[in-house]
């Protein structure tokens, strides 16, 4: 099996954009079953020692009774998970939209790059959750998880865009100017599409952070904010000793995670699509 | 041989200097005739593409003039040393880039890039990718790029050192016979001896520190050149020229 696979591979390789090859269907399947596979047999082991050592649900609960907390608790934890992931989207949506704006902004000039990068990367190396309180005292607390989670989101998406922006093929720039392009024509035929890579590689780990920021400023809210989401259900469960719907919230966090991951993934590979090596690294 | 009329353009006492203090140019002069095809020759460093680009309009000359016959730069096309494509964009639109950079819209476009394509035998991949072209396809999708405004004067910069002998040959050929179709001039820069002798009508050998021209080979060979043209005596005797020129060229200063 794995011979067939390394020669799958191979074939993959030298054949670069044509076809797929014989034996890829298997490979895929490997790619994809091997992981299910493994997690199962760890949610299998866990619910084993959980009822063989007799652990209190209170203290370890088992995969079946989270996922019956789950069902059960649905029309909370769903309003709860509404909450989160409207946080999450409206703050990456505000993040794409200033930190393309900005790195445009930075691309028109190398002077208005230096006087502005400092005030970005100082947003970025402050860890959000000192931020959070201070937020929380000028801001209402809705509001404040919201900024929170677009201030983690926003640099990345700053800094790979400008980065893109700022990597464009030389001879290509040339080529706009031999033919008297315009500086608009320059950036939207030519600075955006070869940022685009850049871009989505922003946004995957922007997703993932927004996530992360909202959570970390709903639990910083904590009792002072009238939150709903996923992390206030976290703390109060916690507060109640309701141990299995902790866990059911924290499942739900981990399931939104690998979902936005995922999203951006599909995203950026349709969009890149035949062009560029990153939506192909599959294939290597 | 002589030009009657006045060159395409003509470069005067062209010297250059880069920020870092380097005098890339030199008390260079050098005309461009119309419907020739001339060669830059020279080793590495001579300032060969930096007169390209000066010729191009991407550059300003530090000293001297550049003097076009109609007062004006004509539109001119240029092929670099890589083939320069946009990867997100098929082969049609690559080559419908300057004709888009232009105003055209891409129905009244569509016979020339077809054109363009059909000349340099990509008729068949104009829907393919960058990607999933070979070099020397990219290549040639590049002088369909650089053909496709019908440009009077073509330049190109070192555009087949990066390809095998075979597919250089073929090149080679192929944009000969594409020159003479569209009436081209071309100027053209390489460092090898050989195949400045094959393409040009006249080769300019460049010396280095700072860079000019030191010696112009007229070369007379067949109108049409072939692979005939590489065996035959003449042949070997204008590489043999220009090699010897070469010497000189690097000779005065020590490498």
């Amino acid at each position: 099996m794995s011979e067939k696979r390394t020669a799958s591979l191979q074939a993959r390789k030298t054949k670069g954009s044509e076809g797929e090859p014989e034996g890829s269907r298997s490979s895929r399947l490997l790619d994809i079953g091997l992981p299910v596979g493994v997690f199962i047999l760890f949610l299998l082991a866990w619910e084993a020692v959980v009822v063989l050592a007799q652990i209190p649900p209170y203290i370890l609960p088992a995969p079946s009774v989270i996922g019956a907390t789950i069902v059960k608790d649905w029309p909370l934890l769903s309003a709860s998970l509404m909450v989160t992931l409207t946080i999450t989207f409206e703050a990456l949506a505000l993040a794409i939209v200033g930190g393309v704006g900005l790195a445009i902004l930075l691309a028109q000039s190398r002077w208005i790059e230096r006087a502005f990068l400092p005030f970005a990367i100082i947003l970025q190396v402050t860890p959000v959750i000192a931020i959070a309180p201070l937020l929380l005292v000028w801001l209402e607390p809705s509001t404040a998880v919201l900024v929170c989670a677009f201030i983690v989101a926003f640099f990345p998406i700053l800094s790979n865009t400008a980065l893109g922006l700022a990597s464009t093929d030389h001879n290509l720039l040339d080529l706009f100017e031999l033919y008297r392009a315009s500086r608009w024509k320059q950036l939207i035929w030519l600075r955006l599409p070869a940022a685009l890579p850049y871009f989505f590689s922003g946004l995957r780990i922007a997703g993932g952070l927004a996530l992360i920021g909202a959570i970390v400023a709903e639990l910083a809210a904590g009792a002072a904010g009238q939150g709903t989401g996923l992390a206030f259900r976290i703390t109060e469960a916690g507060f109640r000793l309701n141990i299995p719907r902790m866990f059911a919230a924290l499942t739900l966090i981990s399931l939104t995670g690998i979902a936005i991951y995922a999203l951006f993934a599909l995203l950026s590979k349709l969009a890149l699509g035949r062009w560029h090596d990153s939506a192909r690294e599959r294939e290597r | 041989m002589n030009a009657p009329s006045a060159p395409l353009v003509r470069l005067q006492d062209v010297g250059k200097s880069f920020a870092n203090g380097v005098a890339a140019l030199g008390g260079l002069d050098l005309d461009v005739r119309d419907g020739e095809f001339l060669t830059l020759l020279g080793p590495s460093g001579c300032g060969k593409s930096t007169t390209l680009r000066m010729i191009a309009g991407l550059s300003r000359q530090s000293s001297g003039s550049i003097a076009w016959r109609n007062g004006v730069r004509p539109q001119v096309g240029f092929v670099f040393q890589e083939p320069t494509l946009m990867p997100w964009a098929d082969v049609a639109q690559n080559v419908y880039l300057p004709l888009r950079l232009a105003g055209m819209s891409e129905r009244e476009a569509q016979p020339r890039i077809a054109a363009a394509l059909e000349g340099v035998g990509l008729a068949s991949f104009a829907k393919a990718y960058p990607r999933e072209l070979s070099g020397g396809m990219r290549m040639r999708v590049s002088i369909a790029r650089a053909l496709v405004t019908r440009p009077p004067l073509l330049l190109m910069d070192e555009p087949f050192a990066a390809l095998d002998e075979i597919t250089r040959f073929k090149l080679n050929d192929d944009l000969l016979a594409l020159a003479r179709e569209l009436k081209t001039t071309v100027v053209f820069v390489t460092h090898s001896v050989f195949e400045s002798v094959y393409l040009s009508s006249r080769i300019a050998v460049f010396a280095a520190r700072p860079g000019r021209v030191v010696e112009t080979i007229e070369v007379d060979g067949p109108a049409v050149r072939d692979a005939e043209f590489r065996l035959s005596p003449e042949f070997a005797e204008t590489c043999r020229q220009a090699s010897a020129a070469l010497d000189r060229a690097s000779g005065r200063v020590p490498a």
